[in-house]
């Protein structure tokens, strides 16, 4: 198979200016030109794919135009389908997903002697945590500290980030990294004994610790095993569809959706955790994703319904490095671990256009630049366009078999469509890779809606308008494990009233107030990829 | 191949659960069976290769070999049989990482039936990720610990191996289990992540990150570059 015809001329001039390449860099981009390069050509800027919310807690607001099409959309059920003094479960918390922030919040909930139940949309485990390959940060080296992650966070984040939460995040992120070898999990370490660790984009320090490069799955075994050992019982296939509040305007439980049987459930708890995770499946302008399958925004939609405010919900943060060929893998993450440890971004003329190490808001920009503009991408046969990583650079500079050991995953995934990158570069374009934005939280992670948390990705606040690498799985667990321990510790000054579902007619009346009349029914809960959708294309316009 | 793109005139016929259908070559099976119109819920999770929940059993025409492999990442081929396993109900002891104590004594209390391995290497042909598993499970018989937890890092618990066992073991919940627990003992704090900590309890850094609180993007921006540059370009 290899790479077709009309792509080895180029892939030829990659190879051919490996050693002139080799131990040289691109010059960083200054303040100034960062600032341009992002304004003209990075999508969170362009305006035209962006559109004010017309209803709730943030109107006015923009949003991606496929977010605000779910927002703006009335409930996929109505409230006379659901009997609400017949619950099917009651518990103290319940926990919506089962992601890392999902997870570390009932796990730490239970140890604090509270009842928990979770509900996921699929198979527990499936999430966008246990894809994570790169790592999580934490200040871990003498040359290191708390305060200089604080920093790369915050420049990062463009200064946008709510900083209480920041503080938290990097004062507590050592002590994540001992949680999760408690509980064992296997981090990569030096034969010194120390935690093995590398650089990612935007981080002044090597920070990022991981498992080979398969930091979230080591990272999800382990927590799905404990949750299991602790008999936290979890509901599978079996979505949230929405939310249920008392007449107190407190969040008072679930109605799920269990899959297999269509039938609707309902949850009566006295505390809930949305831990929903990301949007990616939405295809927020057009751009394939690295996300999982139930990657839908259904957090954010059933939490907005209820009235939770949310933040930079307009912001989604594109990964520079998606796979462009072969077009089976498109969309599909590869790891900054490998720009990392090297790997350089080139143009179809094997030249470098950008550092390797550029925030990530920064390179895609440049590659979207390189790949439309500059017209310097390199074709594939499905039209998809591209700018090539040069991940033969690897073995040259760590020594043979470095590549092959660090990343596994990548290298048999590439070399089933016959493509060996520790001889020749893969192909990457952009990719939907994160919601930066979501529902404000507390640093015990209540939402504006009482006995309402959010934790993980379906929150905002912590990253600002961009997420620096590593600081995700970092965040999920420090406000996955505040959300579960606050919210244990709230139970008994919980004080219920009557459930109801009214919020719903009340929000579909706000619709109609301003004249929304759409056939579009949220949360989306699955994209439709039957027939000819199942042929992926990149759609998005480039940014102008 | 490579040269066809997928969505032009060149079909294949696959055959999911026996029914024939035509799809554009070179989708994977997953995309094959959306493309037929299925609406997955079971048998697909992350499209990534990673969760474990799309796990196929596929066959080629004219071929008696079964294969196992991943729908999100095994393409699809002309005259191919499949199905998807999505759950396999396997057995899985409970235990306390914090106590249980990683023996040989502990893996044959909590799966006795590991003595019934009978090395046929069936497992390790099933798994879709092409993991080690005898040499694993092998490896647990000898009590090597650390070889198991070294052989089955990349297991994704799909149960492809405890599905096709005619022993019935179940090959990812021990070395779950293993690994955990080896993890558990080596994963040891070292003097300086100790000291690091300790630091961070005593407030060590707490004045010159309320000092950061306090600025702005463009304040932090000169400390920030100070930052990047002493620090190591490439890493090692
Ligand atoms: C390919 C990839 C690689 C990444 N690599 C890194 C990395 O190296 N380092 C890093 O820091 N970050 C990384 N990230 C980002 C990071 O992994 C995620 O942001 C983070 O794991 C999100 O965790 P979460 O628990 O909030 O959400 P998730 O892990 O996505 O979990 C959400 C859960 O909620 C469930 N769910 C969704 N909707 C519903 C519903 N309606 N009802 C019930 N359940 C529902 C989902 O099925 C899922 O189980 C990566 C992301 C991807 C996609």
């Amino acid at each position: 198979m290899a790479y077709p015809a009309m792509m080895m001329p180029s892939v030829q001039k990659a190879n051919a200016t490996r050693q002139a390449r080799f131990q040289k860099a691109h010059p960083e981009l200054t303040v100034e030109e960062k600032a341009k390069l992002l304004q003209d050509f990075h999508p969170d800027f362009n305006v035209k794919v962006k559109t004010p919310l017309r209803v709730g807690a943030n109107e006015g607001d923009l949003a991606p135009m496929e977010l605000a099409k779910l927002i703006e959309a009335p409930s996929r059920i109505s409230p006379g389908e659901v009997n609400l003094d017949k619950p099917d479960y009651c518990t103290d918390i319940l926990v919506i997903g089962t992601g890392g922030a999902g997870l570390s919040a009932a796990i730490t909930a239970k140890a604090r002697g509270a009842n928990v139940l979770i509900a996921t949309k699929l198979r527990s485990g499936d999430s966008n945590t246990i894809m994570a390959e790169g790592g999580i940060a934490a200040a871990t080296d003498p040359d290191d500290s708390p305060a200089i992650h604080y920093v790369d966070t915050i420049i990062g984040g463009r200064g946008t980030n709510v900083v209480d939460l920041v503080e938290i995040l990097v004062t507590e992120a050592p002590f994540i990294l001992e949680w999760l070898c408690s509980l064992g999990v296997n981090f990569d370490r030096r034969a010194d004994g120390s935690l093995f660790n590398h650089r990612p984009g935007g981080h002044s320090r090597r920070r990022s610790h991981s498992i080979m490069d398969l930091t979230g799955l080591e990272i999800m075994r382990v927590l799905s095993d404990e949750a299991r050992n602790q008999e936290i019982p979890i509901l599978e296939f079996s979505p949230a569809v929405e939310l249920i509040m008392d007449d107190k305007g407190q969040c008072a439980g679930a109605v799920l959706k269990n899959l297999d049987n269509g039938k609707l459930l309902v949850v009566k708890s006295k505390v809930v955790i949305m831990a929903t995770g990301g949007l990616g499946r939405i295809h927020p302008l057009g751009f394939p994703t690295s996300n999982h399958y139930g990657a839908t925004a259904d957090g954010i939609v059933m939490g907005y319904r209820t009235g939770a405010k949310l933040i930079y919900i307009e912001s989604v943060q594109f990964h520079p490095t998606g796979t462009a060929w072969p077009e089976q893998l498109l969309g599909l993450l590869i790891s900054e671990a490998l720009r990392a440890q090297g790997a350089q971004v080139i143009n179809c003329e094997g030249e470098m256009f950008a550092f390797n190490l550029e925030t990530r808001d920064a390179l895609a920009a440049a590659i979207i630049r390189e790949c439309n503009a500059r017209g310097k991408g390199v074709v594939t046969p499905a039209g998809i366009v591209g700018a090539w990583l040069d991940t033969p650079l690897i073995d040259m500079i760590h020594g043979p078999g470095t590549f092959e050991r660090r990343f596994a995953g990548i290298y048999t995934r590439f070399m089933g469509y016959g493509i060996n990158p520790k001889e020749e570069p893969i192909l990457v374009y952009p990719t939907q890779h994160y919601q930066n934005g979501g529902m404000v939280i507390t640093p015990k992670g209540e939402t504006t809606v009482p006995n309402l948390y959010a934790a993980g990705e379906v929150s905002g606040g912590v990253h600002g308008q961009n997420r620096l690498g590593a600081n995700s799985l970092l965040d999920i667990f420090v406000f996955g494990r505040r959300a579960g321990e606050a919210a244990a510790e709230h139970l008994s000054s919980v004080k219920q009233g009557k459930p109801t579902l009214e919020h719903l007619n009340a929000y579909n009346k706000a619709l109609e107030k301003v004249g929304i009349a759409t056939d579009v029914r949220s949360p989306m809960i699955l994209p439709d990829y039957r027939f000819e959708k199942a042929l992926t294309k990149i759609t998005h316009m480039e940014a102008q | 191949m490579s040269e066809q793109k997928s969505g032009d005139a060149y079909f294949i016929t696959i055959y999911i659960y026996g029914k024939k259908y035509e799809v554009p070559a070179g989708l994977t099976i997953m995309k094959s069976m959306e493309y037929s119109g299925y609406r997955l819920t079971r048998g697909c999770g992350c499209r990534g290769g990673v969760c474990g929940a799309c796990s196929s059993i596929y066959r080629i025409k004219d071929n008696p070999k079964w294969h196992i492999g991943l729908a999100c990442q095994t393409t699809a081929e002309d005259g191919m049989y499949v199905m998807q396993l999505p759950y396999v109900p396997a057995y899985r002891a409970m235990y306390d990482v914090n106590v249980t104590q990683c023996t040989d004594e502990t893996i044959l209390s909590l799966y006795p039936n590991l003595k019934r391995c009978m090395g046929c290497n069936t497992c390790t042909n099933s798994c879709p990720v092409g993991i080690n598993v005898l040499g694993y499970v092998s490896a647990l018989l000898r009590g090597d610990f650390e070889t198991a937890r070294h052989l089955s890092m990349e297991c994704i618990m799909c149960g492809m191996c405890a599905a096709r066992c005619p022993a019935e073991l179940a090959p990812m919940n021990m070395a779950m289990m293993v690994r955990r627990l080896v993890g558990k003992k080596t994963q040891v704090n070292t003097a300086q992540f100790s000291e690091r900590l300790k630091n961070i309890r005593a407030g060590k850094w707490t004045d010159e990150i309320h000092k950061y609180m306090g600025m702005d993007k463009v304040a932090l921006q000169p400390i920030y570059k100070e930052l990047q540059s002493s620090s190591k370009r490439v890493d090692v």
